[in-house]
């Protein structure tokens, strides 16, 4: 890993889509160079996917995300880890972290409605094994996601000229 | 209740005589050759305007936060005449970690409104009537008239694409008079993105000294250096004593509107333009220096990842314009890349004029910015990677559409 790489990985986060030769351009180095290295970063597991950053709300209004914390009993052993790995694979939970505070895991849940993500909770979450507590939390509005702002900025006008 | 007359207004315009109150001094300040293009560039719509001067970035938020609070704290009154004095502590920090030169802040510092006021002061500090200031040619467009308001009289030096527009020893040697007094160097350049490197400097140091001048250089591009580090000249065996460095916030870390820059120089300049900064600005504005003071403190990590970016955008940009025919030096600071029209067999002005109606391009004619400047013009990539992706694909069709 080297600057070089770092840089592609900045690129790349920031717009995946980007040629290959205008990468090798910016980058200074051969387009080929740039496909190894791209290559070797999948292979790597460090580039995990490309894929879009979309804001959801504008295009379902009916989607309903919530952010859901638990409380666990860790387990002898596996510590969190067996209970977040069976958490993780429902497909409606979009992130999930283990973190400090007063809770223990965070979820990231996308519904259709207030009362799915209601029901999700009641029915498979809250009833598992270890799961103290439940805390649900319903998103209102996304200002910013992942650097990304979704929020219309007013931007300063720059003269068309100056020296 | 108060009335207020509108129908007698008293500042009405008379026709009756009266002398020309225009100094001769101003006169002699040449109109700039740039309005109609601010003109043109009013009437179009959809234009990728590469002629601005400036980062396309919004000051980084934590600079602007500063700012502020201090008004929120009630920071709104005047500072010492040479700016706060933990910001010039600061700064003196900075200096020295970055370029290796050394300068106390108490007295060898002036926080000033901009680069633009320390240059306007400074050569007034220096400048007695005709002494010749050798300027770079070509060069950002205020030495010259500046030269002029203060009674000298500035002598373009060519620092042409043939010495990569660095200034070589010999060409200095050519344009200098008993007369000369002052040089006038800033690298990076702009328009040309030109940097003078370590040896470059050392080979023009022997001829300064030689002939006893002083130089002010203004190193407000100091960041934006791509291709190894920054040298002050000031940081020049035999140079510190004769250097004025001129520098500012506004390039490096995207504070263009915020209007804060310095001066440092050895004590007896910097006490002499002290009496005119007194005079004509009191001192630079006190929020600015308060985020200034932050941009320093806490803002390398910012400033580094836009400087990470126009180094990506330049190579962009220089590699479209190479491919579309425009031949370009590669610029190794500044966000300015200074390609010839020449092969185009249009002038400068010519090309600019129709580029910008006919392609909806904006750039700036080269010899805007001095005689040397001909057959070129000034691009600043301080603008996203796709306007520039689509600058350059306008660029070259309308390059296609010539005869
Ligand atoms: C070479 C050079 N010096 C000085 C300035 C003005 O700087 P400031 O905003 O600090 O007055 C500019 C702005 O374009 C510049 O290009």
């Amino acid at each position: 890993m080297d600057d070089i790489d770092r840089s592609l990985l900045s690129l790349l986060e920031e717009d995946c889509s980007t040629s290959l030769h205008d990468l090798a351009v910016m980058l200074g180095c051969s387009d080929e160079e740039v496909e190894k290295r791209k290559a070797n970063l999948e292979k790597d597991g460090i580039i995990r996917r490309y894929s879009a950053v979309i804001n959801w709300e504008q295009v379902d209004k009916g989607s309903v995300y919530a952010i859901i914390e638990l409380k666990v009993a860790p387990e002898r052993d596996h510590g969190f880890d067996r209970i977040a790995a069976r958490i993780s694979r429902f497909a409606n939970v979009r992130d999930l972290r283990l973190r400090t505070g007063t809770h223990d895991l965070q979820l990231l849940v996308k519904g259709k409605s207030m009362q799915e993500i209601a029901r999700f909770v009641a029915e498979h979450i809250a009833p598992m094994e270890r799961i103290r507590e439940t805390a649900t939390h319903i998103i209102m509005k996304t200002y910013k996601e992942n650097g990304v702002l979704y929020v219309e900025r007013e931007d300063g006008q720059r003269l068309p000229f100056s020296f | 209740m108060l009335s207020v007359k509108t129908d007698n207004a008293c500042h009405s315009r008379s026709d009756n005589k009266k002398r020309d109150f225009i100094s001769d001094r101003t006169k002699a300040i040449p109109p700039s050759g740039i309005r109609r293009f601010f003109d043109l560039a009013g009437q179009m719509e959809d234009v990728i305007s590469l002629g601005v001067g400036e980062p396309d970035y919004s000051t980084p938020w934590h600079i602007c936060d500063a700012a502020i609070s201090s008004i929120e704290q009630g920071h709104t009154a005047y500072t010492s005449n040479t700016g706060m004095e933990p910001l010039r502590r600061e700064l003196a920090g900075f200096i020295q970690d970055q370029y290796h030169v050394e300068y106390d802040p108490a007295s060898e510092m002036i926080i000033t409104t901009g680069v633009s006021e320390g240059l306007d002061i400074v050569i007034r500090a220096v400048t007695d009537p005709g002494d010749e200031v050798l300027v770079i040619d070509p060069s950002y467009v205020s030495y010259s008239p500046c030269v002029t308001m203060a009674g000298g009289v500035p002598v373009p030096v060519p620092c042409t694409e043939k010495d990569r527009f660095r200034l070589s020893p010999d060409v200095l040697m050519e344009h200098i008079t008993p007369r000369s007094k002052v040089l006038i160097l800033n690298f990076p350049n702009n328009p040309t993105g030109g940097v003078m490197r370590h040896e470059d400097l050392k080979a023009i140091a022997d001829v300064v000294i030689d002939h006893d001048l002083l130089i002010l250089s203004d190193e407000v591009y100091a960041e934006l250096t791509y291709e190894g580090h920054h040298t002050a000249t000031a940081s020049i065996e035999g140079l510190w004593d004769r250097t004025v460095t001129l520098s500012g916030f506004s390039k490096a870390f995207a504070m263009t509107g915020w209007r804060l820059g310095y001066i440092c120089a050895p004590p007896d300049i910097t006490a002499a333009t002290l009496k005119i900064h007194q005079y004509v600005m009191l001192s630079a504005p006190t929020m600015s220096q308060y985020a200034a003071l932050e941009a320093l403190k806490n803002g390398k990590e910012a400033m580094q990842e836009m400087v990470r970016e126009y180094h990506l955008r330049r190579n962009l940009f220089v590699d479209g314009l190479n491919r579309i025919g425009l031949p370009c030096h590669v610029p190794e600071g500044a966000f300015y890349a200074f390609p010839s029209v020449k092969g185009t067999g249009l002038t400068d002005f010519e090309f600019a004029e129709r580029l910008i109606t006919e392609a909806g391009v904006a750039v700036v004619p080269g010899n805007v910015f001095g005689n040397s400047g001909i057959g070129h013009v000034r691009c600043s990539y301080a603008v996203s990677r796709q306007e520039l992706t689509e600058a350059v694909r306008r660029m070259d069709e309308f390059i296609r559409s010539l005869p």
